[in-house]
């Protein structure tokens, strides 16, 4: 069976047969955009502009709070490392890029700390499953950075002090507060952090209470 | 010293004037074309284009972004691909390209230098005029018409030579729009050769010494006495550059052009040649319809009166290109701002639209012209 064809008439008055209105009225929007945006442009005013560039290595977009970044390693109150070496961590990470060897700390402040802490940065999939497994607040992905670009693959593994250079005093009580922490934390206010010690970013408060913990 | 006249100072003045005219003028604004296109499409889309390159601390909005280009070019494999017609693959390009120079030949581009009264302010005729345009044609324009129909072998050739089904369906389409839009074109300039009674660029360019003047009005820029000759003649140049609307030769993204197989500094070339084009066919446009190098005779006669003749002529040069210039400029605005034509419409609007139209337009122009001299 043959395909029938279907002619369809196109009405058009003869400015529109013409083409030209339409074509200079085109003209007139592109030429609008390219006159507002080349001025602007040319005299330093970007913001009267339309253009949404962002120039990257000059101008950056702040990433949201919630980014999940480089990692990094919280303190307790004397300087030293948060975490306990409870191997919570490394036994989560997907991608097997958490290397810890706990020790003994010698002055016995400490049962047991991490003496080798080493997170390989181009295994990470920053999933983000470290920092929920963290029983202490010690290791976060609140850093805002992303990994650095590195010459050798071993620069990429960030070693114990590189973790707690960007490390910050936690809120958290070390050690919890116990079975009845819903008591205890009502009863004693919160010490607020030092504002020197915490890096630029998000609050590093916990989550308020009520929304979440055991029912009853 | 040569003295004026002798067949010596001829001859070095015109290869002084090629040499000015291809490497002071036509491969400098095509290059920048290059940059400015995508920097002017950019901003016309509200994007930033390309501004990042630079030469130390020299970045002028990255327009040296068409020196990193020649040199990307210039590294980049030869490819030729088996099977091709070596010879004339590797002519193609250069078939391209070599047309668009060509014409720059009969261009006027300034008020004539007047040797022996370089100092003094002249105005009027000169006892010793160097033209201001290589070659003084009396066929003028059947030249420039003659050697731009010759790129459509650039065209052609470079998609039979590829060796490729797809390049070679873009030489065909690219030939017979081309062929097409001459006719056209050769069609909508006759109207001004009645209009001025001349066909060499140099005294068109002349006569229209007045922006408009309703006294008389044969004085007036060319877009006055030939406004309809000025559209048709527009569309068909912009036609014969194979850009968009009329990209349908190449439309590089989508539909496979002739120059598909070519890459490095030959791809180059023919990028170039559109852009030499596109300065050759803006150039032509300002001598036939926007005055040439003129700007009303107000202002030549003041610039003329006031400054010593070798800077009357340059300051008129640069002038003429900033002419030039806008209209390249404009070329791109009309290039980033229209939808490509189908095959079948293209040759609609070239043979049953715009070929009647500038018959019309010769036939009125003759009837007006006969009349007024009655």
């Amino acid at each position: 069976m043959a395909v029938g064809v279907k002619v369809v008439t196109r009405p058009g008055s003869l400015s529109q047969q013409m083409y030209l209105p339409a074509i200079a009225e085109g003209l007139g929007v592109t030429f609008k955009h390219f006159v507002k945006n080349f001025f602007g442009n040319v005299t330093g005013q970007r913001s009267k502009t339309d253009i949404q560039t962002i120039q990257y290595p000059e101008e950056t977009k702040p990433y949201p709070a919630r980014h999940r970044g480089l990692h990094r390693l919280m303190v307790r109150d004397d300087g030293q490392t948060r975490c306990v070496a409870c191997m919570m961590c490394p036994t989560v990470c997907p991608a097997h890029c958490i290397t810890i060897v706990p020790e003994e700390a010698p002055d016995g402040t400490i049962e047991k700390r991490p003496k080798i802490f080493e997170i390989d940065e181009l295994r990470c999939v920053v999933c983000g499953l470290c920092a929920e497994a963290c029983p202490c607040d010690a290791i976060r992905m609140d850093t805002l950075e992303h990994a650095k670009p590195v010459y050798n693959r071993g620069d990429a593994i960030l070693d114990r002090e590189e973790l707690l250079e960007r490390g910050a005093r936690s809120i958290a009580t070390q050690g919890g507060v116990g079975a009845f922490w819903r008591e205890k934390v009502t009863a004693t206010p919160q010490t607020q952090p030092e504002a020197a010690l915490l890096p630029e970013g998000p609050p590093a408060g916990p989550t308020p209470l009520g929304t979440f913990g055991p029912k009853g | 010293m040569m003295s004026y006249g002798t067949v010596l100072f001829g001859i070095v003045a015109a290869t002084i004037k090629i040499l000015f005219m291809i490497l002071g003028f036509l491969m400098p604004i095509a290059s920048i074309l290059t940059w400015l296109e995508r920097r002017q499409s950019a901003m016309m889309q509200d994007r930033l284009g390309p501004n990042r390159a630079n030469i130390g601390p020299f970045k002028a909005w990255g327009i040296t972004h068409f020196l990193a280009d020649a040199l990307k070019f210039l590294f980049k494999e030869d490819f030729v691909p088996p099977g091709a017609h070596k010879f004339l693959f590797m002519w193609a390009p250069i078939m391209a390209m070599a047309p668009a120079l060509i014409v720059a030949a009969i261009i006027p581009f300034g008020p004539p230098l007047c040797w022996g009264q370089l100092t003094e302010s002249v105005v009027g005729a000169c006892q010793q005029p160097v033209a201001m345009q290589i070659a003084h044609l009396d066929i003028g324009l059947l030249f420039y018409f003659a050697i731009a129909s010759l790129s459509v072998y650039g065209a052609t050739l470079a998609g039979w030579a590829s060796h490729n089904k797809w390049a070679m369906m873009g030489g065909l389409r690219a030939s017979s729009q081309m062929i097409s839009y001459e006719v056209t074109m050769g069609m909508a300039v006759l109207g001004t050769f009645l209009v001025f009674g001349t066909l060499e660029p140099g005294a068109i360019a002349d006569a229209q010494s007045h922006i408009l003047d309703f006294d008389n009005y044969k004085a007036s820029w060319g877009i006055f006495t030939q406004p309809l000759g000025f559209l048709l003649f527009m569309t068909a140049a912009i036609a014969e550059t194979k850009r968009t609307p009329f990209d349908i030769p190449e439309g590089e993204p989508e539909i496979i052009g002739y120059f598909v197989e070519y890459s490095g500094l030959r791809f180059g070339m023919f990028f170039l040649g559109e852009f030499l084009e596109i300065v050759g066919s803006s150039a032509i446009l300002i001598t036939l319809f926007f005055g040439g190098w003129h700007w009303g005779a107000t202002i030549d006669t003041f610039l003329a009166s006031h400054l010593p003749n070798v800077a009357f002529v340059l300051v008129m040069f640069a002038l003429w290109t900033v002419k030039v210039f806008a209209f390249c400029s404009f070329q791109l605005l009309i290039r980033w701002s229209l939808p490509r034509f189908r095959s079948d419409q293209l040759m609609q609007l070239g043979w049953q639209r715009l070929l009647p139209l500038s018959i019309a337009n010769v036939v009125a122009t003759a009837i007006v012209v006969l009349w007024a001299q009655m």
